[in-house]
């Protein structure tokens, strides 16, 4: 973890909930995909945890979903605002599991840290995302530009597959296709349907991206944890990534 | 040269900042961030007799200058504290440390205490510090906190147990917190400390639900202060002794503001999880701030 101070250098709108933002300065603190960094914002209490979406060698990405106060008012941080920030929280995926054939599953705002991954892990995956509906896309076009091979599912279907990346999964797996691991975020009603799906039926072990309200993101409150088969999981510090052996699910 | 030191029941603290229980793990979270032997001391994570989970999550909810938490005494349990979370924290930290101690009966308190005092990491406690003000759990807790026959009881069961000072926690969800702190005084408690959190909620307006899973929480953060504040300032001039400040300290000036209503010393609490280097900076800053107010030791 490193605490530093960093300056914003982009932030804009991507679909009418989601935006992405740019900060400049340290990213030596972060050592693998799926962590996250956490903002102090002027006026609220809490910082807020977001998951890491890209790096360069001196800015970080995030890509957010105006959820409430906090997210809100980042919207309105200018070019050249500068924030306190914690960074390179968290136990990211880790890539050696990949294997010859990843798979990446995405929902809505639990895709951004599935971009890094798909970044540096080798041989490219295939990668689903799941949307609400088309207007709420987004990173398509960029998991395509690094040649991952993508799919999309919208709930409302009116792009891709209709329905949820379980049943893109279902398709492919009709198709006679085969995944060697896979690496999943998203909302928890999606992670429980993939759990079953990807996991318990077939047999695909993988890593899951958890989210959960907390009060320090460094492991010190207690604030996020989890019952697993090796005991109590801090989400913020020994997540949010765990491995589906270790889910009392 | 201002002199920073204080004394906590006949041990000199090289300053009167104190991490607060549950804000600060075992230690070893901020121990790998900077050199936590610049404290005076630190409160270690609530311990009781048996491994508790704690409450479903969520148990955290933001609130103007401050947070709501039901976290509801998460910890590995005493016997595992002694062999495993101790042990790691001599590397790390070399003052006598705080032990907060839980339970849900005067004897589990007692059996706490006692086999702290009895295990080999037993000279590594300065003092003991006996939460009976916990919000977050249910049987225990803050009810032995909210009634002075009940707080003499914790304190009469713990007291025989161990020569080193306890110090009783004390709940700010009371009518007259100096009659809980005097209860305590006759029984032979060494310090109180307070305030732990003041009970509260929030509703999350779209899900028409209480944020916390166990509904109610602990507020803390700087939204307390003025209330810590008066209570300490009421309860440093009902008892003769020492009385341990505590609730929504931030900054230098807020130690100075708890020492000038009487505290002896300063814990930290919330401030903690927001900023992971708060009690380094506050220790830092603690010496420009007295000559800037003309006080030149903490001393009582």
């Amino acid at each position: 973890m490193k605490q530093d101070i960093y300056t914003v250098i982009e932030n804009r709108r991507l679909t009418p909930t989601t935006w992405l933002m740019k900060l400049e300065g340290e990213v030596r603190g972060i050592t693998a995909p799926g962590q996250f960094i956490n903002i102090k914002l002027d006026g609220h209490f809490l910082r807020r945890p977001i998951s890491i979406c890209d790096l360069s060698r001196d800015s970080i990405t995030i890509i957010y979903k105006v959820l409430g106060h906090g997210t809100d008012e980042m919207t309105r941080l200018p070019y050249g605002h500068q924030l306190d920030v914690l960074t390179g929280l968290g136990n990211g995926y880790s890539r050696s599991d990949a294997g010859d054939r990843p798979l990446l599953i995405g929902g809505g705002v639990g895709i951004p840290p599935l971009y890094l991954t798909a970044r540096l892990i080798d041989p490219k995956p295939t990668v689903i995302l799941g949307f609400n509906n088309r207007e709420e896309m987004f990173l398509v076009d960029e998991f395509k530009a690094i040649g991952a091979r993508v799919i999309v599912a919208t709930a409302d279907g009116s792009e891709g597959v209709n329905g949820f990346v379980t049943d893109a999964f279902d398709e492919l797996i009709a198709q006679g296709e085969t995944f060697s691991h896979f690496f999943t975020c998203g909302p928890e009603p999606m992670l429980r349907a993939v759990y079953d799906k990807v996991y318990k039926e077939a047999g695909i072990s993988g890593q899951m991206s958890f989210e959960e309200r907390m009060g320090c993101g460094f492991g010190a409150c207690m604030g996020c944890s989890m019952k697993t088969k090796d005991g109590y999981k801090r989400i913020c510090k020994d997540g949010p990534v765990l491995r589906t052996e270790e889910l009392l699910w | 040269m201002v002199d920073t030191r204080v004394d906590l029941c006949g041990i000199t603290l090289d300053n009167p900042v104190i991490p607060a229980s549950g804000t600060f793990g075992y230690g070893y979270e901020f121990g790998v961030l900077y050199d936590i032997n610049c404290l005076g001391t630190f409160s270690f994570k609530g311990t009781t007799l048996n491994p508790r989970f704690g409450n479903e999550t969520p148990r955290i909810a933001e609130c103007p200058s401050g947070m709501l938490n039901a976290v509801g005494l998460q910890n590995p349990g005493v016997d595992t504290v002694i062999r495993e979370e101790l042990p790691r924290l001599a590397g790390l930290f070399h003052k006598p440390v705080m032990a907060n101690v839980s339970g849900f009966s005067p004897e589990e308190y007692a059996e706490v205490v006692k086999r702290f005092d009895r295990s080999p990491v037993s000279n590594m406690i300065g003092w003991y510090e006996i939460n009976i003000s916990c919000p977050n759990v249910h049987g225990g807790g803050m009810s032995f906190g909210t009634d002075p026959g009940s707080a003499a009881e914790v304190v009469r069961a713990v007291r025989w147990m161990t020569d080193k000072p306890i110090i009783i926690k004390l709940s700010p969800n009371v009518t007259d917190i100096t009659e809980i702190a005097k209860a305590c005084e006759t029984e032979g408690a060494d310090a109180v400390s307070l305030i732990n959190t003041l009970m509260g909620m929030r509703i999350d307006l779209k899900t028409k639900r209480p944020v916390l899973a166990n509904v109610t929480g602990g507020l803390s953060g700087p939204a307390v202060f003025p209330v810590a504040l008066r209570m300490v300032y009421q309860t440093a001039k009902a008892v003769n002794i020492p009385v341990i400040g505590m609730g929504g300290v931030s900054s230098a000036e807020d130690v100075l503001e708890m020492m000038m209503a009487g505290a002896a010393a300063v814990e930290v609490g919330a401030a903690n999880l927001v900023d992971p280097f708060i009690c380094r900076d506050i220790v830092r800053d603690l010496p420009a701030a007295m000559e800037k107010y003309g006080i030149s030791k903490l001393m009582k």
